[in-house]
């Protein structure tokens, strides 16, 4: 709405410039036709000596009179509502996570009604629709898969409460909490199992986390990553327990025995690298190097040895990131004693170099990273947050696109996309982008918009057209409509092709038909990358959610950004406009709150520029009858205080308090939140709709009163239609009919609003009677002229019946036309209301 | 209502079209009318102006609302909203302003005509003026005695006017700033044609009509020009309702608005019968 804004206020700066040119004009013929002439009882002012010359300064004279059209006074209004809505959110129970006491949080105040209205929801997926609680689930040790149960048939059994958990009550310094199913894994443990004890050996070596024991056997790890504790706790279950680490030493306590390992590196963990690795020298003296990373990476580390066993692994692998686990491949290394010397005073020569650190030290690091003998895989669990499927089902209902953009495995992306229906069987196709030329993309992302809207490639479709007539640069696509529900999954090598140069525009245009769109394996620039190309090529608001420090560049990057405060450090919530600790949240952070924000901001403006012309106009239709001299129709006292006294608390009242149906509703109707994305409350129609209906209220509040008064009297013969009565009749109706008319805009009315309401005209009635009476006009002679003008008229039964007529024409058009709406051509919230009335 | 500026050369009142303000003796003309209807309660008798805009912003700002209030500073000092009737000659005008300076002097007079003989007709001049404005925003001076003159002195009268604000009438309570005519005058009418409330005719008894239908005669002295601005008056004799003075407006307006409502009502209500029913079955499209 803030683009809008300025558009809106030009166009009123125009329109203020046309009024006063026309009344200037009006101004000049005047004088030069009448005025000249009544000149003996109005002489010219002074420094006046010709007409064009006082039509010239009426021009700016008008200016200052009609300037209330401009409402200034609506920043400050919008400001506070904006601020009230955030109060919402922050107060919202129903978004306050108890198990670790976080409310949700809107920290910035400006964006509150763009949640009405978002498109596109990018989404992380570790962390935000998961738990990013990790545990030990499965892994596979030398070619051997461990984690399913079987039962004595060999079928594999769904884990559930009543499996038996596997009983590691052999280790007194278990996790209680830890659970885990296949008792052969503690068999092959128990059984002194050479490669298994390696296994977890490593697992409880190669890593950086810290522990804790406050008590004797108490321990708790601190881990960076919630994998990595994962691990530890696992081969802690197992019976390697990490007890103890100083910056040279690491202690494990091995099945019952205490062993002090020598820390001789650690070749840490980085994004390119996507692996770490310790060196160690085992209190026999051999020396290891233990490592662990991403299948990928490490697959081309290995030794050519291991091949046969890569292969099972990989299978293994697969198996895992078909259920959604989140994968790591680990391997060791025997050093030679001379070898390692040689090589640990080169790395201790590059990490005192001066220049080129980094690049030396990640040479080393690839130099004695290679021939690796795989050890065997890891799979962890992250388990789904509370309902993610049922709020990604909403959320697609109300015409919300959602990307997830993850740095996870394919197939475990696509797991998670199916396990929290993103993706469903019942979908027409997913395509899946995995092309690794540029032309591979493009040919992909090609058949995908062919199957999805074959017409597309043709000439004559309008968006084709379009294309070739835009200019190069800002292009904004509109909305294609594909003939089905596609999803489609793209991975970060292809990503990166696609976001080159021209296929920005192919990729756009397929992914934007799709439902879902899931990119897997992408760098935290890679998540920036894309929001920015949606943003750039759609008219739509976005927004992005996640939790990490990864997701920090798409949050700052989309319209609106929200953070998940959940397992990963405050990084991205300090860089978010809105924070929750669930991702079920958002459901009701956009269906709500942000339904409501938008709402209510649409109706607060069409209600504010309608009382400002309303108010505004009047004046210039005087202009007519007065000589175009510029003479206000109002008392000045009643300009001054209308918007701030008479008018302002109504509004702010009903665009705090007001919604169409409740919240209930608005979650279980997610259509409702339709017309927000295609911004159909307030627009440039809306606008000149209610321009033209504060037009023809002024009308009717200029010529009623007129035709009232005009040629008449009082009952007791006197005087009425001075100039003084008519302004306290003008202004009287005027305030009654936007105070009818603020009624008629609440939907929802609460005692605050009745209070506003009545209040505001009371506090009306009473200043005019102040300002009207003698007491005042004695203490204050010059500035309240208009002294008995309220007692004389307002008790007159023509006055009010006038004021009623007004009230009655005013109202009437808008109730028929708002009645024959909701009759013929209902809106789907107005279909919900009548259904909520019905229920 | 006669209209009796004399625009038409027919008019008895064509003589004195050019009148100036100042001009001695007065220029006098007569119309004679008929009422084909007596009327039967109080009559009040209005001079109406049009094409004359009271309502001009300059005009109606060009007023001393202290000085009409009995201030006396104000009173020696008008302010300066007057100019440029503010001063004259060095001396200050009281009262001052364009409003007070234009004030209508035409005095008028009501005969009614039985067989050829002349029989003036009571016009009562006061309480003609708001209750407020007589007592409470138009006070004259105070100062030692009753001596109008006296509290005037060091003023001058507008420039238009025949004589000073002090000899607008022989009645103490009736002249000065209180001179009902007077306030009536500074109650700035809103519109370029309107009318303002001359004089009051009461009924005597309740035997005879106030006025009895019959020919009359209305004796003008002409003083105040409107012929060079195009402007119009006239004498409009008139009854009161319970409403207010007659105007048809708000009767003809309630009845288009009543019928509009009416009609609409039907419509609406026959729409709503059609297609009422079909929109609450929740055919909300998803």
């Amino acid at each position: 709405i803030n683009s809008l804004f300025l558009f809106f206020f030009l166009q009123i700066f125009a329109f203020l410039a046309l009024m006063c040119l026309i009344l200037a004009i009006g101004n000049g013929i005047w004088e030069y036709d009448k005025g000249y002439y009544f000149q003996v009882y109005l002489p010219w002012a002074e420094g006046v000596n010709s007409a064009s010359y006082s039509g010239f300064l009426m021009f700016w004279s008008y200016v200052i009179i009609l300037n209330t059209v401009v409402p200034i006074s609506l920043y400050v209004s919008v400001e506070i509502i904006r601020l009230g809505n955030s109060f919402y959110i922050d107060w919202d129970r129903k978004m306050y996570y108890p198990l670790n006491d976080t409310p949700a949080q809107a920290r910035t105040t400006t964006l509150n009604e763009e949640l009405g209205q978002i498109k596109y929801i990018f989404s992380d997926k570790t962390g935000t629709l998961t738990q990013n609680i990790m545990c030990f689930n499965k892994c596979s040790i030398n070619g051997k898969s461990y984690g399913d149960v079987y039962d004595l048939s060999g079928q594999r059994i769904e884990i559930n409460e009543k499996t038996e958990k596997v009983d590691f009550s052999y280790n007194p310094l278990a996790d209680p909490k830890f659970a885990f199913y296949d008792h052969s894994l503690v068999e092959a443990v128990k059984l002194n199992d050479v490669p298994t004890h390696r296994f977890f050996r490593l697992l409880s070596l190669c890593h950086t986390v810290m522990p804790e024991e406050k008590k004797e056997g108490n321990l708790v790890y601190q881990a960076q990553s919630p994998d990595e504790g994962a691990l530890v706790t696992a081969a802690r279950n197992f019976g390697f327990v990490f007890r103890a680490r100083t910056p040279e030493t690491i202690t494990v306590v091995e099945m019952g025995e205490t062993k002090i390992y020598k820390l001789l590196a650690i070749l840490d963990f980085n994004n390119v690298r996507k692996r770490m690795s310790v060196i160690v020298r085992s209190p026999e003296g051999d020396l290891t190097l233990y490592c662990k990373g991403a299948d990928t990476i490490l697959y081309e580390l290995l030794h050519s040895s291991c091949d046969s066993l890569k292969e099972e692994t990989t299978e293994h692998l697969n198996e895992f990131a078909g259920e959604g686990l989140r994968t790591l491949v680990v391997a060791y290394k025997n050093l030679d004693e001379d070898y390692f010397q040689d090589w640990i005073r080169r790395h201790h020569e590059a990490s005192t170099a001066l220049e080129g650190r980094e690049d030396k030290l990640s040479e080393l690091y690839e130099e004695i990273e290679k021939d690796l003998m795989l050890l065997g895989a890891t799979a962890i669990e992250d388990k789904l947050q509370d309902g993610v499927p049922q709020t990604i089902e909403t959320l697609a209902k109300a015409n919300i696109k959602i990307w997830v953009l993850t740095g996870d495995k394919q197939e475990t992306a696509m797991n998670i996309g199916y396990s929290c229906n993103l993706l469903y069987d019942d979908m027409d196709d997913v395509f899946i982008i995995e092309g690794s030329t540029s032309d591979d993309v493009l040919n992909e992302l090609r058949n995908a918009r062919k199957k999805m809207k074959p017409d597309s490639f043709l000439d004559s479709d309008e968006n084709n057209i379009q294309f070739e007539k835009a200019s190069k640069n800002n292009k904004i696509l509109p909305d294609e409509q594909a003939n089905g529900v596609y999803g489609l999954v793209i991975t970060g090598h292809s990503l990166a092709y696609a976001l080159e140069g021209n296929l920005e525009l192919e990729l756009v245009r397929t992914a934007c038909m799709c439902k879902v769109v899931i990119c897997c394996r992408v760098t935290p620039l890679q998540k920036a990358q894309v929001v920015e190309l949606v943003k750039k090529y759609k008219k739509a608001v976005t927004l992005a959610i996640g939790d990490g420090a990864n997701d920090v560049s798409m949050i700052k990057t989309a319209h609106i950004g929200v953070g998940i405060s959940g397992q990963e450090g405050m990084q991205a919530v300090l860089s978010s406009d809105f924070s929750f600790a669930q991702f079920r949240y958002l459901q009701r952070l956009l269906l709500v709150h942000g339904r409501w924000s938008y709402i209510r901001m649409c109706k607060f403006l069409k209600y504010f520029f309608y009382k400002n012309f309303a108010f505004t106009l009047v004046h210039f239709w005087y202009g007519f009858f007065s000589g175009f001299s510029a003479q206000t129709v109002y008392d000045e006292w009643f300009i001054t205080l209308y918007n701030l006294v008479y008018t302002s608390l109504p509004v702010l009242g009903m665009s705090l308090f007001d919604q169409d149906v409740d919240d209930r509703w608005s979650i279980l109707f997610p259509q409702l939140y339709v017309p927000g994305q295609q911004n159909l409350y307030f627009n440039k129609m809306v606008f000149v709709t209610c321009m033209l209906q504060g037009i023809y209220s002024s009308l009717i509040l200029f010529f009623i009163p007129y035709g009232a008064m005009y040629n008449t009297m009082r009952s007791d013969g006197k005087a009425i239609a001075d100039y003084q009565s008519f302004a306290l009749m003008a202004q009287t109706c005027l305030l009654i009919v936007v105070s009818v008319q603020i009624g008629l805009d609440t939907s929802y009315w609460t005692v605050v609003n009745q209070f506003f309401i009545w209040g505001s005209l009371s506090v009306y009635f009473a200043i005019t009677f102040t300002m009207y009476s003698d007491g005042m006009y004695l203490i204050f002679t010059a500035s309240f002229p208009f002294i008995g003008t309220a007692r004389n008229t307002l008790s007159q039964p023509n006055v009010w019946l006038a004021i009623f007529l007004s009230i009655t024409l005013c109202v009437l058009p808008v109730v028929g036309f708002r009645f024959l709406k909701a009759q013929l051509k209902p809106t789907p919230s107005e279909k919900v209301r009548s259904l909520v009335k019905s229920a | 209502q006669i209209d009796y500026t004399g625009t038409d050369p027919s008019s008895p009142c064509n003589k004195c079209l050019n009148v100036s303000w100042d001009s001695t003796p007065p220029c006098t003309c007569t119309i004679n009318f008929t009422l084909e209807h007596s009327f039967e309660s109080n009559v009040f008798m209005y001079y109406g102006l049009s094409n004359f805009y009271q309502n001009h912003r300059r005009y109606v700002k060009s007023r001393d609302d202290s000085q009409l209030n009995g201030d006396n500073s104000s009173l020696l000092n008008p302010s300066k909203e007057c100019e440029p009737y503010r001063t004259n000659e060095d001396k200050p005008i009281a009262p001052c302003g364009a409003i007070a300076n234009s004030m209508f002097n035409d005095t008028l007079e009501l005969y009614r005509i039985d067989n050829d003989t002349r029989i003036p007709i009571t016009l009562i001049k006061k309480g003609i003026a708001w209750w407020t404005d007589k007592n409470v925003k138009f006070r004259n001076p105070t100062g030692d005695g009753n001596n109008l003159t006296a509290l005037f002195q060091g003023t001058t009268k507008p420039v238009n006017w025949p004589k000073p604000v002090y000899m607008l009438d022989s009645e103490p309570d009736n002249n000065g700033f209180i001179n009902e005519d007077f306030i009536v005058w500074m109650r700035t009418a809103a519109l370029p044609t309107f009318r303002k409330l001359y004089r009051l005719i009461e009924r005597k008894d309740n035997l005879q009509p106030t006025l009895q239908a019959g020919k009359y005669s209305l004796e003008i002295a002409y003083n105040y020009p409107v012929h060079s601005f195009d402007g119009r008056k006239r004498m409009i004799l008139s009854t009161i309702s319970w409403m207010g003075g007659k105007n048809p407006f708000l009767g003809i307006a309630y009845i288009t608005v009543g019928s509009i409502c009416f009609f609409l009502g039907v419509v609406l209500l026959i729409i709503h019968h059609k297609y009422g029913n079909r929109n609450t079955s929740a055919d909300i499209p998803n």
